[in-house]
């Protein structure tokens, strides 16, 4: 298991949870906003990379989220968020090391601040399906869909990630 | 060193990165290079996607279920409310039908007899069995209907209002002890039938020279001014009869016409015929409407053509009305004291209210 290169690793899970989102949850019409796979498994990598590795992973997972197949918004929108995302978990990435409560609670957080600023976007670049009490409403059932999801992918993605890191630096 | 500028010069490279593609594919309004890479994702992962929908279908399948079970619980209510609502239609369907040939009978029973009839439902029936033969009907002032009313349905005679209610009236079934009426034989003979609740009515004869046979049917002699029994309602069909000597007079029992067990449909005489029916309704509605419809004219036509003797053997009428009753009782056990069964000469042709307890003109009684 140790071969697999990181990055080929980082990509296929990307995609698997990309499809699987696109596929799965999404269709789901579930109310408020859609459990987000994709943005899950950025977390758990950006928890093991940290702040630029989990910018990079989200930037180029949201990338593959905007093209696709169902999605039909601006490349590069969910790659922002993502990008965000990833950041910001990657943030606390030590303190997650210690605390698994810290770790949902950055995955809840990211959950939020990925609804949000997707909606935001949204309505600054004129997408008419975007409106404040939407985003606003399907806040709560992100972060709660993909806290209850965590525990299932975080922990088995990050596990993958780290004993695929061949050489990658600990910064 | 976890938020070294570094790591803020990497985001905010890519954050622009991210704002330059949306500004290019914003302008570029989904053509150009980015419509191009949008159609090429799709024609890769589309089939990717639609494979991993198959996989997945019974998992979404699954947790969509789970997902909605609220509306699935109120979906399956409804649903169970529609089944059950079609079972009881189901289950009614044989009633309505029931119910349908009874109106038929009942029809029948007013066109041959040219009754007026208000049809009511039985909605209750005595519960004080053996004692009291009563029912419960669903009309009442204010439908018109007043006491002593003739009531009965497609069969016969059910019994005459006793009480009447406003929206309700209470009858006294024929079958009970309290209940007698005068019924008419198929040869003019008269007699008293009573009921006796479940065990069959009694019959006894008024006139002594008057005879009885097993398979006569016997309908309603018709009271003064039509209260409370109209005439020619049918009661029942004599099923044994005494055979007593000469100069007394016979009895016998009778077997209703009606089934008081399952009475549902009645019909309450508010208006009684102007012309006594006699036999016809002793005739089986069933066959064919003609059957019927001859007899009544028969009837209806030796009545008007035979007014001025009163003594007529008028064996037409005879034959063509109980004709079909007499079809029916061929093998008779009784000694046949009234041998030519259906051409006896009969009395009183006329619809008369009165007893009149006739002369018998020389019937050779035995």
């Amino acid at each position: 298991m140790a071969e697999i290169p990181r990055g080929v690793l980082i990509i296929v899970l990307v995609l698997i949870a990309g499809i699987i989102d696109a596929v799965l949850f999404d269709p789901m019409d579930l109310p408020g906003s859609p459990p987000n796979l994709l943005l899950l498994v950025v977390a758990a990598i950006a928890l093991v990379l940290g702040p630029v590795g989990g910018a990079v992973t989200g930037f180029f997972a949201g990338l593959a989220a905007d093209v696709l197949p169902p999605a039909d918004h601006l490349i590069g929108r969910y790659a922002l968020v993502l990008c965000l995302a990833g950041y910001l978990v990657g943030l606390a990435r030590d303190e997650a090391r210690d605390s698994v409560f810290f770790a949902l609670a950055a995955v809840a957080v990211a959950a939020a601040v990925a609804t949000v600023l997707y909606g935001a976007l949204g309505g600054i670049l004129g997408d008419g399906r975007v409106d404040t009490h939407a985003i606003l409403s399907g806040v709560p059932f992100s972060i709660l869909y993909d806290v209850l999801l965590a525990p299932f992918v975080v922990p088995w993605v990050m596990s993958l990630a780290r004993r695929a890191a061949p050489q990658v630096t600990r910064t | 060193m976890r938020d070294s500028r570094r790591t803020r010069l990497v985001l905010a490279l890519l954050v622009l990165t991210a704002f330059t593609l949306i500004t290019l594919d914003y302008r570029s309004r989904g053509g150009g290079f980015f419509g191009s890479i949008r159609r090429t994702a799709a024609s890769v992962f589309g089939p990717v996607e639609r494979a991993a929908a198959d996989v997945v279908r019974p998992v979404r399948h699954a947790v969509q279920a789970v997902g909605s079970i609220g509306s699935n619980h109120k979906k399956v209510t409804d649903l169970q409310r529609q089944v059950s609502a079609l079972q009881q239609q189901l289950r009614i369907q044989p009633y309505d039908t029931a119910r349908v040939t009874e109106l038929e009978q009942l029809l029948h029973v007013s066109a041959v007899g040219q009754y007026k009839l208000l049809y009511a439902q039985v909605i209750a029936v005595s519960a004080t069995d053996g004692f009291e033969w009563t029912a419960t009907i669903d009309a009442g002032s204010r439908d018109g209907l007043k006491e002593n009313m003739t009531v009965l349905n497609g069969d016969g005679l059910v019994g005459r209002l006793k009480i009447v209610g406003t929206s309700t009236s209470t009858v006294l079934l024929a079958i009970d002890p309290e209940f007698n009426v005068g019924v008419r034989l198929p040869n003019n003979g008269m007699g008293v039938v009573s009921g006796h609740g479940h065990a069959a009515m009694s019959l006894m004869m008024l006139d002594p020279t008057a005879r009885v046979k097993v398979g006569d049917g016997l309908v309603t002699q018709g009271s003064l001014d039509q209260t409370p029994f109209v005439w020619g309602v049918p009661v029942g069909s004599v099923i044994s009869a005494t055979n007593p000597l000469t100069g007394d007079v016979q009895t016998g029992s009778v077997q209703p016409f009606v089934d008081f067990r399952a009475l549902d449909l009645v019909g309450v005489v508010v208006e009684p015929p102007r012309v006594d029916p006699r036999q016809a309704l002793l005739a089986p509605p069933l066959p064919t409407i003609t059957v019927t419809t001859t007899a009544t004219v028969t009837a209806t036509a030796t009545v008007t053509a035979s007014p001025a003797f009163s003594f007529t053997p008028s064996s037409s009428t005879s034959t063509s009305a109980t004709g079909k009753p007499s079809t029916s009782r061929t093998p008779t056990p009784t000694p046949k004291p009234t041998s030519k069964p259906s051409v006896t000469p009969t009395s009183t042709v006329k619809p008369s209210v009165t007893p009149s307890v006739s002369p018998s003109p020389g019937k050779p009684s035995g």
